[in-house]
């Protein structure tokens, strides 16, 4: 028909199928090693992520090591073997080890505080409306001022000791968690709350019981946020501000080796800075992971 | 195993072992036919709201007081800017081992009475008592099962969210709790999967578990908000079975909300349907006779079609007029289209 629009549904009109007879089939019988069969060896070393990661980490270094031959200026870009070398050698003799300890040991304590603070803010704010807006506010001031800034504040008010460190690391972790935390609980479902006062739970068991473990892939990545500006500021107040409480820290190294001239212990340092955040990356947040919200399907 | 609390009712013939296997004729042996007739057929005058107590049949009585008691209830939404009501005067009794559902379209109340039932949503008037004692909060003696699938924790299994509630409310000690949980998976036929995490199991086996841990509490009235609405129709089905096998084995008291005339009818030993906008008590109606067999029978189409009237013909009182059609059998091809689950 010269004259059906562009539009119209195409193929005859009123098509009907042809009416077939029934049919009734036995059902064939399949092999048990069709129903379920295992990948082959390769795809299955390369499910797991860690060999995948070290892959690209190999990538990586030989890029690094390639690029550094061809600037050839071990001042500004010493090369790959060179920077393994020299941290392998302050590893061994234990300089960078306990530096290391040192950065680290503040970091932990600071951590800690940070989180029991952001767990105390997002409790009062669940439990009361004035609460809220209390945690609200004080996060919309203080989350994106930087530690960092705050780092001479706190120096003349705490000294040069351990505890302006502190206070600047409890700033940096306490508010991105006490949000992620607060947004997490926001986010339960109501049928749950529901379940869990049906029960007859209520404060700090219902907090506890229902809100935590049904908040917690917030939770998580709160407390990988947090990690993370914290480990960079306190690498950055060590860097800037010197030594930590006299004993120097990670940071310090890597400012001294700079003041030096020594560009390999400079990129030692910093490769040791790497190497702890991916493993605490690696051995805590990812296992953790693994045994609560990825156990729980509640996240891929 | 039998509830502790509860009496069997005697007026119950239907629902003894197999009996939703016989003919839809049988039951009624049960009751007066003048009473079945009565009812069914002719009613001479509609049931005002305002005094249900007129209404009820006197059978009904005869196993005492009422468990659950609705009592001239008001319940009002509060919003930003408005007060709405939700349900208007309502007044209902709900007795020990009975199958009560509450029947109506969206936006009637069911759900909000249920909650209310619960002790999660306050009553601006009347009072709601449980054995006697005012609902004001929510707690373990009225367990509920959502229609949601989120109603159970993922981070727990199955077993321990069995266990849950038995330890959250502390009426058993773990070992106890671990027993009952395994007597209730047993009995929703859950047992293998009792390590399993919730989001490993299908939508009908999580309402299972829903049913188990609300059931191993022996709570003093089970309330299901829909339950069976979330899954498909050949689920909904098998899972209507299964809770007629267990309110059969264990006569516990439930108050059930649907928007399903025939799954009122099904599940339910007495129906209470609900006007919309805002929700009022419209009628009562017994369905004890029916079980999972009836549909398709002349007196279950009769009922489905009453029900049917009640709910979507709000402005006419009931006169006699409309009971004629009724009191006809309905012409085959109709009767075959409505048997669709």
């Amino acid at each position: 028909m010269a004259s059906t629009p562009v539009s119209a549904w195409p193929g005859a009109a009123k098509a009907q199928a042809p009416v077939r007879p029934e049919a009734e089939y036995a059902l064939p019988d399949v092999p048990q090693q069709l129903t379920v069969r295992r990948l082959p060896l390769a795809r299955r070393l390369l499910q797991h992520p860690a060999l995948r990661k070290a892959i690209i980490l190999v990538v990586l270094a030989i890029i690094w090591e390639l690029a550094a031959r061809w600037q050839d200026n071990d001042l500004l870009l010493p090369t790959f073997s060179q920077t393994a070398a020299t941290l392998l050698r302050d590893l061994a003799n234990g300089e960078l080890l306990g530096k290391a300890a040192v950065s680290l040991g503040i970091l932990i304590q600071g951590y800690l505080l940070g989180v029991a603070g952001a767990l105390l803010l997002t409790v009062l704010a669940v439990s009361s409306q004035w609460g809220r807006d209390v945690l609200t506010t004080l996060t919309s001031m203080f989350n994106p001022l930087p530690a960092i800034a705050l780092l001479p504040l706190a120096l003349l008010w705490l000294g040069l000791g351990q505890a302006s460190l502190l206070a600047v690391l409890v700033h940096s972790v306490l508010w991105p968690l006490a949000l992620a935390t607060y947004a997490g609980f926001q986010s339960v479902p109501e049928t749950l709350r529901m379940a869990g006062r049906n029960y007859g739970l209520r404060g700090a068991r219902y907090v506890l019981q229902i809100l935590v473990p049904a908040a917690l892939p917030s939770i998580l990545s709160g407390l990988k946020i947090g990690w993370a500006f914290a480990w960079r500021t306190l690498i950055a107040a060590e860097l800037v501000f010197g030594a930590s409480s006299g004993k120097g820290g990670l940071g310090w190294y890597i400012f001294q080796s700079r003041n030096e001239l020594y560009t390999d212990q400079v990129f030692a340092g910093l490769a040791l800075v790497i190497i702890i955040g991916l493993l605490v990356e690696t051995l805590g947040f990812h296992q953790l992971e693994r045994v609560t919200v990825k156990r729980w399907g509640v996240q891929r | 195993m039998r509830w502790p609390h509860v009496f069997a009712q005697e007026g119950d013939v239907a629902l003894s072992r197999g009996s939703w296997l016989r003919s839809a004729a049988e039951p009624y042996a049960s009751l007066a036919e003048s009473e079945l007739a009565d009812r069914l057929v002719s009613r001479a005058h509609p049931i005002p709201s305002a005094a249900p107590s007129q209404a009820l049949p006197s059978h009904a009585v005869q196993a005492g007081a009422a468990l659950l008691e609705v009592d001239q209830v008001s319940i009002d939404y509060v919003t930003e800017e408005r007060v709405l009501r939700a349900t208007h005067q309502v007044s209902l009794q709900v007795h020990a081992a009975e199958r009560f559902v509450l029947l109506g379209a969206s936006g009637c109340g069911k759900s909000t009475l249920l909650k209310a039932m619960a002790g999660f949503v306050p009553v601006s008037e009347g009072a709601i008592r449980l054995a006697g004692k005012r609902v004001e909060g929510p707690g373990p003696d009225r367990v509920m099962v959502f229609q949601e699938f989120d109603q159970l924790p993922p981070w727990k299994t199955v077993r321990q969210n069995v266990m849950f509630p038995l330890l959250a409310s502390r009426r058993c000690s773990k070992a106890e709790a671990r027993e009952r949980a395994d007597l209730y998976l047993d009995k929703v036929g859950l047992s293998r999967f009792a390590d399993v995490h919730p989001h490993q199991l299908s939508g009908g086996m999580k309402q299972r578990v829903a049913i188990a841990r609300a059931l191993a509490m022996h709570p003093q009235v089970l309330l299901m908000d829909e339950p069976f609405a979330a899954l498909d129709a050949l689920t909904r089905r098998r899972m209507q079975e299964e809770l007629l096998a267990l309110w059969d084995e264990l006569r516990f008291t439930l108050v059930f909300v649907t928007h399903s005339i025939e799954e009122a009818l099904v599940v339910g030993s007495r129906v209470a349907i609900l006007s919309p906008h805002p929700g009022r008590l419209r009628a009562e109606i017994n369905a004890h006779a029916f079980g999972l067999a009836s549909g398709g029978s002349a007196e279950f189409e009769a009922a489905h079609q009453r029900i049917h009237r009640l709910l979507f013909d709000e402005d006419r009182a009931g006169g006699p007029s409309t009971e004629t059609a009724s009191a006809s059998p309905q012409p085959a091809p109709a009767q075959a289209l409505r048997r669709v689950a």
